[in-house]
């Protein structure tokens, strides 16, 4: 539990201590009675599911909430927070999720806005830039003042959201989720620069869903689920096992347990793939692969790297060149016959990156949504009406077979958590029966149950015979769960291990595009 | 042609793109700040209309462009508080606004004056009339200067020094001005801003004011300048003609300069060669007429490069981690 009395422990007030920080939204209790207590010059985290409340804890904090009970002391002062200034002035730094910054402007514009000296912006800028280069030497944090942040790596770009804190003299600085965007390489920079700023005597709070960060960095560790603070516990003295049961309320399984891959005849087909996006930009530059049946293939890669669009052109619903055949047949790559209906028919099955516009229909119930993409199949038709009873009837048994909860059929997809909407997706995609199933981002926004469950079903799939090709930036989710797995890097293949055979730090490095022996 | 006729259309152009440039700094201010704004046109025409009016009851120019601004801010308040505070659909805000002002303006026209929607003409000292710049009386026979100085730069009304002044300013404001960084940032990702510990609400409201004071002048030298009284629908399209001229410039005010100038330029052409032969070709008044509304589609069309708007443009603000 909190431990609100080692406040008065220590000589040193805490950092940050919280007290019975209560906030709900209408009906939906975000926070429940939250106290915490970070010392001064450690790395706090804090980890819990999507939806357990960590982002609105934060927000908080940094004055976008007002809590509806409770109170924050910074530095052992009571402090309040009623706005964003408020909390610049205490002392505290934020580093969103999704960056807070303007793209078209410098870095040095980006950090002097809204902390500018007087009315007109020379001076400013002048002493903003003297006390930039101190910064970057001091927590070695590189970046060109000069350089426009929209044309910055992700990496680069969150760099100067540490030194937009820094140069507002924040002493106490909140990531959340701060590796989501990231390779590991930038993961691991990031988290030395952690490190010297703990040297430094700042305190820093990590906010996570990723167990490894915490067991990683942290001194300290709270864990919270369902708007609760469950547990805080020093980071040496506890393990992910434990870590897994305070966030999920039960034992979770953290080792996939697979039996080895019987790979069986080449269901999927791809030779010198090419895609080309809207804007004209070609994003898949001459892929070739192979999947067979009874094995999954995982493709690794940053974000952005071309994977979507592999995945889209395999789906149907982007125009590629090059030759793709499933169960040995060519199938057209553009033109009629090129759709998502074609492959669904030709035995590919498709559970999209992004469920919310690609999966599922938030307005509609769930037993409609069971039937998008297969609702011209004959078990669904009668005439040429849409058999809704039938779909319901078969909604009701997925639901019930892939444990969705609540287990409504006519509630609306939007009402669902993200967990219980991807479970719904998985249903629909893997019972029509496919050949070759094609993930991506199985798990994004899904929680750790829910994890669990979705990663046995596609184990299932494969022992049963089928090809799936699995896309996922997650690399963990990738190693355990592929048998073999590709690492995509602007476009083309980087390389192909066996999981069994190869690390992260051997992907880390295919997926930062450092070609095999090249010095890293 | 002759030099004189040159000058003749060089004048008029300026003075034909003077609301244009008003009215398109006005969008630019507010577009930069993430605010888009179709309604340019009901302020211009509401300001057009509250300052003849004014300037016809009190005999006074200055007190209509006063009436002018203080009408057009009114219009903008009413799309701040739709579009800012409600977080209203911006472009349907503007919509609105360009309905009440077409009725509104008529309506009251009707019921103060009686003259079927228009306002009496204004006499002399309820317009604003040319001034001359210092020595333009005594340089005007020098050559070359004198048609350039005495004949072009000297003797336009005050409005249309301001609007041009205008440009200069706003750039500066905009690139040199911690208020201009925050309005160019407001419009890109007005997140940046709220977390920085601005209020990005205050942000907006300001950069719809000046939008507002801007139509007020453009719709004021309208029709106490350029013409002597405020007739139905005077501003003709304008406001809209203005918002292709800011999407040609990029929503850059030099750049706004330049194409306000270019639709004024064939606006002064279409007025002055109402019957254009060209080699035994006559072309057509109407055809003349149309071609700023022809450039126009062109520009929207995007024939002139690719125009990225303000990347916050028209979506209300938000808070959200």
């Amino acid at each position: 539990m909190g431990a609100p009395g080692a406040a008065t422990r220590g000589q040193t007030a805490p950092a940050i201590e919280l007290r019975g920080i209560s906030k709900s939204f209408g009906p939906v209790q975000a926070n429940r009675d939250i106290s915490i207590s970070v010392r001064p010059g450690t790395i706090h985290g804090i980890i819990g599911e999507n939806g357990a409340g960590k982002s609105t804890l934060m927000s908080i904090l940094f004055g976008f909430y007002r809590a509806d009970a409770g109170e924050i002391l910074i530095h052992g002062r009571r402090t309040a927070i009623p706005d964003s200034q408020a909390a610049i002035t205490a002392g505290i730094g934020m580093v969103f999720q999704h960056f807070k910054l303007v793209e078209p402007f410098t870095v040095l514009e980006n950090v002097i806005l809204g902390a500018e000296e007087g009315a007109l912006l020379r001076p400013s800028l002048r002493r903003a830039r003297r006390e930039l280069l101190r910064l970057e030497e001091e927590y070695e944090l590189q970046v060109d003042p000069d350089a426009v942040v929209g044309d910055l790596s992700v990496g680069h770009q969150q760099r100067v959201e540490i030194l937009k804190a820094l140069y507002r003299n924040a002493d106490i600085l909140i990531l959340d989720e701060p590796t989501g965007v990231l390779t590991p390489g930038e993961a691991d920079q990031l988290f030395r620069i952690l490190a010297r700023l703990r040297e430094e005597g700042k305190t820093v709070i990590l906010i996570t869903h990723k167990l490894r960060e915490i067991m990683d960095i942290t001194d300290t560790v709270s864990v919270m689920r369902r708007g609760e603070m469950t547990a805080t516990l020093k980071t040496a003295e506890t393990g992910p096992e434990e870590l897994a049961e305070y966030m999920v309320g039960r034992k979770v399984l953290m080792r996939l347990e697979k039996n080895p891959a019987r790979p069986g005849k080449p269901l999927l087909e791809i030779e010198n793939l090419r895609v080309t996006d809207d804007s004209g930009v070609e994003r898949v530059k001459g892929i070739s692969l192979n999947v067979r049946a009874g094995e999954i293939v995982g493709i690794a890669g940053v974000a952005g790297n071309g994977q979507t669009e592999l995945l889209r052109a395999l789906g149907g619903y982007a125009e590629a060149t090059g030759t793709i055949c499933i169960g040995g047949k060519r199938v057209p790559l553009s033109g009629p016959g090129a759709d998502g209906g074609a492959r669904r028919r030709a035995g590919i099955a498709h559970v999209p990156e992004d469920r919310h516009r690609e999966g599922l229909i938030m307005a509609f119930h769930a037993w409609e949504n069971m039937g998008l993409g297969y609702h011209d199949r004959p078990e669904y038709r009668r005439g040429i009406f849409i058999d809704n009873a039938a779909l319901r009837q078969k909604t009701e048994g997925r639901i019930r077979r892939f444990d969705v909860r609540p287990a409504d059929p006519w509630l609306p997809a939007g009402s669902f958590s993200g967990g219980n909407q991807q479970k719904l997706v998985i249903a629909r995609e893997i019972e029509s029966d496919p050949d070759i199933l094609l993930v991506g981002q199985p798990t994004r926004g899904v929680d750790i149950g829910a994890i669990e469950f979705i990663h046995r079903r596609i184990i299932a799939l494969r022992d049963a015979g089928k090809a799936i090709l699995l896309v996922s930036v997650e690399l963990e989710e990738v190693l355990s769960l592929s048998d073999r797995v590709v690492v995509m890097f602007d476009g083309r293949i980087m390389g192909e291990r066996q999981a069994a055979a190869t690390d992260e730090k051997e992907l880390g490095l295919l997926m930062a595009g450092v070609a095999q022996g090249d010095p890293a | 042609m002759d030099a004189s006729t040159i000058i003749e259309i060089l004048n008029s152009s300026v003075r034909l793109a003077t609301p244009l440039l008003l009215a398109c700094l006005a969008g630019l201010y507010s577009e930069r700040a993430g605010i888009f704004d179709i309604g340019l046109e009901g302020k211009m025409l509401t300001a057009a209309f509250f300052s003849a009016a004014v300037a016809v009851a009190s005999g006074s120019a200055w007190l209509g462009l006063l009436a002018g601004v203080v009408s057009a801010l009114a219009l903008s308040g009413l799309h701040g508080v739709a579009s800012i505070t409600f977080r209203g659909n911006q472009l349907i805000s503007g919509v609105a606004l360009n309905f009440l002002a077409a009725g509104m303006t008529v309506l009251v026209a009707q019921s103060w004056f009686g003259q079927g929607g228009r306002t009496p003409s204004l006499q002399a000292g309820a317009r604003f009339t040319p001034v001359d710049l210092p020595f333009a009386r005594a340089l005007a026979d020098t050559p070359v200067v004198g048609p350039v100085y005495s004949g072009f730069v000297s003797g336009h009304t005050l409005l249309v020094y301001i609007a041009v002044l205008a440009v200069p300013l706003t750039w500066w404001v905009l690139y040199r001005t911690r208020l201009g960084l925050r309005l160019r940032a407001v419009g890109e990702n007005p997140g940046a801003v709220d977390t920085a510990g601005v209020s990005v609400i205050r942000l907006r409201y300001m950069a719809v004011a000046i939008c507002g004071v801007l139509c007020g002048i453009a719709g004021s030298h309208m029709a106490t300048a350029l013409q002597a009284g405020f007739v139905k629908d005077m501003t003709a399209g304008r406001g809209f003609i203005a918002l292709a001229a800011l999407i040609f410039a990029k929503w850059r005010p030099w750049q706004a300069l330049g194409a306000c100038l270019l639709f004024g330029f064939l606006e002064a052409v279409a007025v002055r060669y109402q019957n254009l032969s060209l080699g035994g070709i006559t072309i057509p008044v109407q055809l003349m007429d149309a071609l700023p509304y022809i450039l126009t589609v062109i520009i929207l069309a995007g024939f002139v490069g690719k125009a990225i708007p303000p990347a916050a443009g028209g979506i209300p603000y938000s808070k959200e981690a």
